[in-house]
């Protein structure tokens, strides 16, 4: 057991001790002030912000809405929401294309009549980034919703609360370190986003090149500097997984309490 | 200013179909065995349960009608104290008195004010910035009463507030709750599966049987002259009154009652009426009860008969009917019953 045990570690760190024997450390500052290098990064980290945000606006009611309220095709609407998580990424971005796009379902009506265009723009990247995060928040919320005592709701009913104010004062507090937890787990997947925002945003430095598809692009131009950038991809998400141990560890106490 | 409440609901096996009053200033019981639709009787009341058909009126003010007319839960002029208590465990003990008067509009320093003056009332001035997670359990009821009666309800609902309890707290939370309900001089409604409960708290019961009222009045009136068989078995026991010292329980008229191991002070001993065993004569027997009396009626419930006995402790007996006959039992005759002292269970009160 130990042994195979050791195996899976190795499997999951030599790629790492890999990328760290090959960066090119005395040349990795000079990369990483390197001007295209921070505009990718800073768009990264804007672009998945924003994607967090949209989920958590979204997330929060439609997770509140699929715990809550029976409806007759509950189940499909629930894998229909979930369904990006497990979609190959670029499939989910030419979909969007169809969608958003300015011949698109819906994109040609927000061309004409908004005068908005989604596909290569940096609001794209946004959009790819939700459409493949949100669902994690969702999932963690719903799983939170169900798991609470509606009658506490109850409680703070017969106390004078509307609907809204025990929502707010009562629900979410209750389920915050789920919520929590779903928003850090939306955040990396945005973060780390590539398949979709490559097929529906495209890739142009400075709008829409995010720091995975910088990567992906100087692997091909300089190795070096793709080693450099994805060391440093790697600390963030190991800094987020490190953090939310403890996060999904309070969740855990939470419901136990 | 009063309760008049007519509620139908269906809810999977349940068929309710209750109505219950309750008049200013009164606490009235429901009393019924688990599935009988008790709490779904005060969840209509409370607005948590919408009814199908029937009316409830509160204060004049028709709140629901099964129809057009249904006022939500924090419209209507309520405290429930729930069976778990169901405090809010992310929020203090006072965060959680002053909630009702929060969420109704009142300025943050007032309602923290009037709250902390109602965990004094409740004695738990000193856990105002703990969590509810670190009271025990009758702390924690207190705690529920206070946050719902903080709020200044016309009808406080309780429901089983003692059935979260072990047996070892329920004494001492029962009689705690005896002095805050007296206290409280609106409309009470309490629910509850204990006869016992039923007896120290309430005024009037009300005796819930698959859905429907069977029968109402004070205790003693149904324990005499249960209408079924059914209500006979839920509450037709004999509780006396009395206060326990050196194994004997003393009523406030002089009568004693011998009881096998009790703590002292203030309790309720029940007598179920199958212990009670007639004679003509005044038994020699290992019975540490014995008392004379005088039989003032004789109800039969198929092959089982109820005796009702005046004596220094009135008692309601019940025999087969081959029995009553080899006795030749009518009403006025003298009798002695006895009972085992091991066969009387005494709670504190």
């Amino acid at each position: 057991m130990l042994a195979l045990a050791g195996i899976a570690i190795a499997f999951f760190a030599l790629p790492l001790v890999g990328l760290l024997w090959r960066a090119p450390w005395s040349n990795a500052w000079g990369y990483l002030t390197d001007h295209d290098a921070l505009t990718a990064l800073r768009l990264s980290i804007v672009c998945s912000l924003w994607a967090t945000a949209l989920s958590v606006v979204f997330g929060v009611p439609l997770a509140w809405v699929l715990a809550r309220v029976e409806f007759p095709g509950r189940t499909v609407v629930r894998a229909l929401c979930t369904l990006s998580m497990v979609l190959p990424p670029v499939v989910g971005g030419v979909a969007l294309f169809f969608a958003l796009g300015r011949r698109g379902l819906v994109g040609q009506y927000l061309d004409r009549w908004f005068d908005i265009r989604l596909p290569f723009t940096t609001a794209g990247v946004v959009v790819a980034q939700t459409f493949v995060a949100m669902p994690f928040l969702v999932i963690t919320v719903e799983a939170a919703l169900r798991q609470l005592d509606q009658r506490v709701e109850d409680a703070a009913r017969t106390l004078g609360a509307s609907r809204w104010y025990t929502f707010r004062r009562v629900t979410l507090p209750a389920v915050r370190p789920a919520l929590v937890a779903g928003a850090v787990l939306s955040w990396a997947r945005a973060l780390g986003e590539f398949g979709a925002t490559i097929t529906f945003a495209g890739n142009f430095p400075g709008t829409t090149q995010t720091m995975p598809l910088a990567v992906y692009l100087s692997l091909e131009t300089n190795p070096e500097e793709a080693i450099v950038l994805a060391l440093v991809l790697i600390a963030i998400s190991f800094a987020v997984l490190v953090g939310l141990r403890d996060r999904w560890f309070g969740a855990r106490t939470a419901v136990a309490a | 200013m009063s309760v008049a409440a007519q509620v139908r609901v269906q809810l999977g096996s349940l068929d309710l179909d209750a109505a219950i009053d309750i008049s200013p200033g009164e606490l009235v019981a429901v009393l019924g065995p688990n599935g009988a639709g008790k709490s779904t009787l005060l969840r209509a009341l409370a607005g948590l349960q919408p009814i199908d058909a029937g009316r409830i009126t509160i204060d004049e003010t028709v709140v629901d009608d099964g129809d057009a007319v249904f006022v939500e839960p924090e419209r209507r002029p309520i405290g429930v104290v729930f069976q778990q208590y169901l405090l809010f465990e992310h929020m203090s003990v006072l965060e959680n008195v002053a909630f009702g008067l929060r969420a109704r509009g009142t300025a943050k320093a007032d309602a923290r004010r009037t709250a902390g003056q109602w965990l004094d009332r409740v004695r738990l001035g000193e856990y105002a910035s703990e969590r509810p997670r670190a009271l025990s359990g009758g702390q924690a009821q207190r705690v529920a009463l206070a946050r719902a009666l903080a709020a200044d309800p016309r009808l406080l609902l309780l429901d089983e507030p003692l059935a979260a309890l072990d047996v070892g707290t329920r004494a001492s939370v029962r009689r705690d709750l005896r002095q805050y309900l007296a206290s409280f001089d609106g409309m009470r409604l309490l629910v509850t599966h204990d006869p016992v409960d039923a007896y120290a708290l309430a005024d009037r019961v009300a005796i819930l049987e698959a859905g429907r009222i069977v029968q109402t009045g004070t205790l003693a009136e149904v324990t005499a002259r249960p209408r079924s068989r059914y209500v006979a078995d839920l509450v037709g026991v004999n509780l006396v009154r009395g206060v326990v010292s050196d194994g004997v329980l003393r009523t406030v008229d002089g009568a004693t009652v011998v009881i096998a191991d009790a703590a002292p002070g203030d309790s309720i001993a029940v007598i179920r009426p199958h212990s009670v065993v007639l004679t003509t004569d005044a038994p020699t027997s290992s019975a540490r009860n014995v008392w004379p009396g005088t039989i003032v009626d004789i109800d039969r419930l198929g092959d089982r008969v109820r005796v009702v006995i005046d004596g220094p402790i009135p008692l309601t007996a019940e025999i087969t009917a081959a029995a009553l006959d080899a006795l030749h039992l009518r009403p006025g005759d003298p009798v002695h019953a006895a009972v085992k002292a091991t066969d009387i269970d005494v709670s504190p009160v």
